[in-house]
């Protein structure tokens, strides 16, 4: 393994202008935040000159989003411990870049999305108003889904988002199958389907990337590497760790992405997007990125330290991403600041929406099992 | 009328569906190019093409997924599995997904899906080729669960259930493909899911059969009319859920026997269901206990006399109603 500063094959990959380096040897040391920072760091400067040549407006969204997602898990943790939020409930802190840099990077009137069950921040992305996905997760009946299915289970037909599923894996055929749908009926549209790493073990994840090679399927892969498995890091479940490089295994695009910079996330989708829909291929995205909370409300975590998860916290999405802003001049503290307090408020609005909303029906329990 | 197989009565509902709706496609192994395992797709891709009728590799559980995905997003997919055997490795994505996706989405996402494929024993195909899942599937609310006997049947509740919203469990028999029948021969004959069949008139002991067992409780009937004269009413429900108890709740009231035949395992089975329902809702009307003929409490083995002694047959079903009439 080589030292950090030495010249590596992705080094000379990046001087190229390459991103892609799912085929380097670097990929385990990325998984330490120093070497991630050092890497960010050497592409800051041209991230700072793609700023500057982007809409403000989506640039504003962005972070918008971000802080939003940071500000309303926060508050779930809270008003789970109050027991307002029954079940299960995974909180997606530290791992906001993921959603925010790829949702935003889709079409919004033809493209799908579909993902897991940390997808809280993910539907709000897609464009589900965080009142109804509060209003879901306290069970009452102005739920996205009518409370019938709780953190695990989002849906938005409107917004194509397509779920929330609660089987590890699930939702990666299920994402295929909608790919499936978009070529065979001409829309143009793509779909992004998220999974988290310990998915990739599941026998779905080969049996959908095969297929979706073999019948060159609109759609992009994106695997969340948050690293653990509920409680088991990655490298107690998984023989070859380089996730990217499993696409080589069906002939996919593969690229390995900073899961901690939005702006690296939202370039790498762009371009995946760009390959689904104009060549009609898949990708695999393997982004890298880290839960600071438990694997739910209910982990202790006592599989890692707290060290641990201060290193990582040091590249947080949102501080680099503001970080870049004021660098390109595009945003001053005040309008952080401003951010910060819209998306405070929004939050309070959806608490406020979910405390005053009514619990269902119960006649609702019998209702829609059958079209 | 027009007298056909029931793999052709199959074959030509699925054609006429494909013509009917461009929504409308088949996949499963080969189905295409092959046609079909037990040619119930026969001629289906040479007519309509690669994009309708699509050979998949042997991921049960990809490719099912991938048809309820498709579904969800508003195509109306006919999934083959070789035999219902295989589907338990799909089982997640029936159970935990199709069946669910209505009701957790909130009523928003459909997902109007056929799995059709072979139920039930074969010719000395052993333990893992021969299972009748119906009682699996009938227990998971969201979907249907359809069952028929003959060609007619088979052709309209097809036809029926890919026009259906729901996921349907389609459930046909490798020993009943060749049997012939007549099927009607008017324009876009469907039979509605949920109905029940009284497929033989009679009045002193109702049989309830299903699929394979509906042509052998209909030569006991026969025979128990000749040798014993005993009146025997065969009810055939078709589809096993949503289920018309009525009919046979109806028929019961007339007979005040019963006996109910499949080839499935009888521990939670449906015919367990049946007797609990009629239990319940028709105790009054029964004169004798309720009897079941379901396949052996075993694994299917392979040797031929063992296998027909685990099975369902015409001397069984004789003998169970011989009992409830007390013979």
């Amino acid at each position: 393994m080589p030292k950090v500063g030495q010249k590596t094959k992705y080094e000379s990959a990046l001087a190229d202008g390459k991103t892609r380096f799912s085929h380097v040897e670097r990929w385990e040391e990325l998984f330490d935040p120093e070497v991630a920072q050092a890497e960010y760091l050497k592409r800051k400067k041209s991230q700072i000159a793609i700023i500057k040549k982007m809409d403000k407006n989506l640039l504003r969204e962005m972070l918008y989003q971000m802080v939003l997602g940071r500000i309303f898990e926060e508050k779930c943790a809270e008003v789970y411990r109050l027991g307002k939020i029954g079940g299960f409930c995974h909180l997606y802190i530290g791992q906001e870049a993921v959603a925010v840099g790829a949702i935003m990077a889709i079409d919004r009137k033809k493209d799908y999305v579909i993902t897991a069950y940390r997808e809280h921040v993910q539907a709000m992305v897609a464009g589900i108003k965080p009142e109804t996905v509060m209003a879901e997760l306290y069970g009452k009946a102005t739920g996205c889904v009518k409370g019938k299915g709780g953190s695990m289970h989002l849906f938005s037909k409107e917004h194509n988002f397509f779920g929330g599923h609660g089987i590890v894996g699930g939702q990666i055929g299920l994402g295929t199958g909608m790919a499936f749908a978009q070529k065979y009926q001409g829309t143009g549209g793509v779909t992004l389907c998220f999974f988290g790493e310990a998915a990739v073990n599941q026998g779905i994840f080969h049996e959908s990337l095969n297929m979706a090679q073999l019948w060159k399927l609109p759609i992009v892969y994106i695997c969340e590497n948050n690293q653990y498995g509920m409680g088991t890091a990655q490298k107690r479940a998984m023989s070859i760790a380089n996730i990217a490089r499993k696409a080589d295994a069906y002939g996919m695009y593969g690229e390995f992405v900073d899961g901690m910079d939005v702006m690296a996330v939202y370039q790498a989708t762009s371009k995946a997007i760009e390959r689904a829909r104009k060549e009609s291929l898949p990708s695999l995205l393997e982004v890298r990125c880290y839960r600071y909370m438990g694997h739910s409300m209910s982990d202790p975590g006592k599989y890692r330290t707290v060290e641990e998860i201060k290193k990582y916290q040091q590249r947080d999405p949102i501080l680099l991403f503001k970080d870049s802003l004021k660098e390109a001049k595009v945003f001053g503290d005040e309008d952080l600041a401003e951010i910060e307090q819209q998306a405070r408020k929004k939050v309070e609005e959806a608490i406020e929406f979910a405390e005053k909303s009514p619990l269902p029906d119960e006649r609702e329990l019998l209702t829609d099992v059958l079209a | 009328m027009a007298e056909m197989t029931m793999r052709d009565a199959l074959n030509q509902a699925l054609r006429e569906e494909l013509a009917r709706d461009e929504r409308v496609f088949i996949m499963g192994e080969e189905v295409a190019q092959y046609e079909g395992a037990y040619k119930v797709t026969r001629g289906l891709w040479r007519e309509f093409g690669d994009k309708r009728v699509i050979d998949t590799p042997i991921s049960e559980l990809g490719f099912a997924a991938i048809g309820v995905g498709a579904a969800m997003a508003g195509l109306r997919p006919v999934i083959e599995f070789m035999t219902w055997n295989f589907s338990i490795l799909a089982a997640d994505q029936i159970i935990n997904h199709a069946a669910k996706m209505l009701y957790m989405s909130g009523g928003q996402f459909k997902v109007p899906i056929v799995f059709r494929g072979p139920n039930g024993s074969a010719y000395q195909v052993s333990s893992q080729h021969s299972q009748a899942l119906e009682a699996l599937y009938a227990n998971f609310p969201g979907l249907k669960v359809v069952m028929p006997s003959t060609p007619a049947d088979a052709k309209g509740l097809l036809k029926s259930a890919i026009r259906d919203d729901n996921p349907v469990i389609f459930l046909e028999q490798e020993r009943l493909y060749g049997i012939k029948g007549e099927v009607p021969d008017t324009e876009d004959f469907t039979i509605p899911l949920g109905v029940a069949d009284v497929k033989r008139q009679g009045k002193d002991c109702t049989i309830v059969a299903r699929s394979l067992t509906v042509p052998l409780a209909l030569q006991a009937a026969e025979r128990i009319e000749k040798e014993y004269g005993v009146s025997c009413e065969v009810v055939d429900p078709r589809t096993i859920k949503p289920l018309d108890i009525e009919t046979i709740i109806n028929s019961v009231k007339k007979t005040n026997r019963l006996v109910i035949v499949e080839e499935s395992h009888q521990f939670c089975g449906v015919a367990a269901e049946i007797a609990t329902q009629v239990v319940e809702k028709a105790f009054d009307y029964l004169d004798a206990p309720i009897k079941r003929i379901s396949s052996a409490e075993a694994p299917m083995p392979y040797a031929r006399n063992l296998e027909a002694a685990a099975l369902p047959d015409v001397p069984k079903i004789i003998e169970a109603v011989k009992e409830v009439c007390y013979l």
